[in-house]
């Protein structure tokens, strides 16, 4: 009944370019977390760890005695002008919430792809994370770098390497109801589009 | 009269905010999970379904870890309510920010609490105004905490509709949906307020998150449909539940005037009541 997922592990190659919006992934291997702070400081100060088929999770954990207590996603859209310089280096997949703007789908032709990871599930992804190391530990721990251990985090495919974008086309979907709920008046009835 | 000892006070009510604290990070309400389940078995969407199953799964392990559902553990919204007995003097504010500091290294909580301007975290989650402590008077002495998470919260908004605007209270809600989109992590829950003043209808639409999610009268349940027609779906993902429910609280208010104000909240509507034993 459910579609199997694709298993996926880093580095990640141009494997990740045959998957379509919409796909399922379950990602191991290591992820690098990053949030505004990060994405300004590797700019400035160079990437800490090799970019190359690596896979960007914006995500601010909450860390205690070097254990992940908590690592949900955090929204990607923050990061929509501070990503095409990983892309470019080789990064292959951001992972977070919320999807990202058309300058990162641009960005994300023919190279990489966004993945999304469910907003506000912390304890399922720290159940799958061990903490490998850390970077820019000064920036503090929602800010810090950290390297993390994947095992099997499941995630969907938001935007693919064709520029693909599922956030993009539900929200379409979404502003033509929204159109024909207000042209039908709010006590109405069943509502067709096109 | 003999005047009630407050150092007992102090300390119960630091303890008890602690605890409810706690207990609100870790374990959603009976009626949020309901409503959940409910939603999740009327999916069809296959990527909805899959997010479903990854927010039950969460649900039960920070369960058995004992651990927070979200990162975002929120900034710290707290209802008292206080017996005759008890006195409102600067103890009780200061007790439950005594609790909420030992929270935050305890549990522990993310600190969110920054300085608006400067934007310097205090590290423990209370500063000027913080916690927001909104006191009522009642029978029993308890403690609620409601953690509010930021991406929910920064889509939430306020119109001051004129009396002849009757009819566009579920479109501003509709549209603050749509305007929302996938940020504030769907499927949601809207507190709405409507009436009383500018800053009343604002508390009323957040007190709202606090009644049951897993029942609506007709007027939440035609609204929650409406919404749900945009097909946002879980995370902005796509599917048939944008908003888990549609919870409305009312007040008078002046006869010029129509404040709506809409708290939106994400999936994990957590709050958590203890009563507070001195």
């Amino acid at each position: 009944m459910v579609n199997p997922c694709v298993q996926l592990k880093t580095p990640l190659g141009d494997e990740v370019l045959r998957l379509r919006a919409g796909d399922c992934v379950e990602l191991s291997g290591t992820v690098y977390t990053a949030r505004d702070e990060a994405h300004m400081r590797m700019q400035e100060a160079g990437i800490p760890f090799d970019p190359q088929g690596a896979a960007i999770y914006h995500c601010g954990p909450v860390i205690l005695d070097n254990r992940i207590v908590a690592a949900g996603p955090t929204t990607s859209a923050r990061m929509n002008e501070l990503s095409g310089f990983l892309i470019d280096r080789g990064v292959r997949a951001l992972i977070g919430k919320g999807g990202m703007g058309s300058t990162v789908r641009e960005q994300l032709k023919g190279k990489g792809v966004y993945l999304a990871f469910t907003g506000g599930c912390a304890a399922l992804a720290s159940a799958r994370m061990k903490l490998k190391g850390v970077f820019f530990e000064d920036l503090g721990m929602a800010e810090a770098v950290w390297a993390i251990e994947l095992d099997h985090l499941p995630l969907v495919v938001g935007i693919d390497a064709n520029g693909n974008d599922l956030f993009d086309s539900v929200m379409k979907k979404a502003a033509s109801e929204y159109r024909c709920y207000r042209e039908s008046g709010s006590a109405c009835g069943p509502c067709r589009k096109e | 009269m003999q005047e009630p000892d407050t150092d007992p006070i102090r300390s119960a009510l630091a303890d008890a905010t602690f605890l409810a604290y706690r207990e609100a990070v870790i374990r959603l309400p009976p009626d949020v999970k309901r409503a959940i389940e409910r939603a999740s078995a009327s999916e069809t969407n296959p990527v909805a379904r899959g997010e479903f199953a990854n927010i039950i799964r969460n649900i039960s392990l920070a369960e058995e870890l004992a651990v927070p559902l979200c990162q975002d553990t929120g900034v710290p919204i707290v209802y008292l309510t206080l017996p005759p007995e008890v006195p409102l003097t600067s103890t009780v504010y200061d007790a439950v920010a005594e609790g909420v500091r030992h929270a935050t290294r305890e549990v522990p909580l993310r600190p969110n609490v920054v300085d608006p301007i400067t934007r310097k975290n205090t590290g423990n989650n209370t500063g000027a105004g913080m916690p927001a402590i909104h006191v009522k008077p009642g029978d029993r002495f308890t403690v609620t905490i409601l953690p509010k998470g930021a991406g929910a919260e920064n889509v939430s908004r306020i119109a001051m509709l004129l009396p002849s605007q009757k009819d566009q209270i579920e479109n501003f809600i509709v549209e603050t949906v749509l305007n929302a989109g996938g940020k504030p992590c769907p499927p949601v829950i809207l507190g709405v307020g409507i009436g009383g003043t500018f800053d009343g209808a604002a508390a009323l639409a957040k007190e709202a998150l606090l009644l049951p999610v897993d029942w609506m009268d007709e007027t939440e349940e035609k609204i929650c449909r409406a919404v749900n027609r945009l097909g946002i779906g879980p995370m902005g993902l796509g599917g048939a539940t944008t908003a888990l429910a549609v919870k409305i609280k009312t007040a008078g208010c002046h006869t010029a005037s129509l404040p709506v104000a809409v708290n939106v909240q994400c999936w994990a509507n957590r709050h958590a009541t203890v009563e507070v034993k001195w």
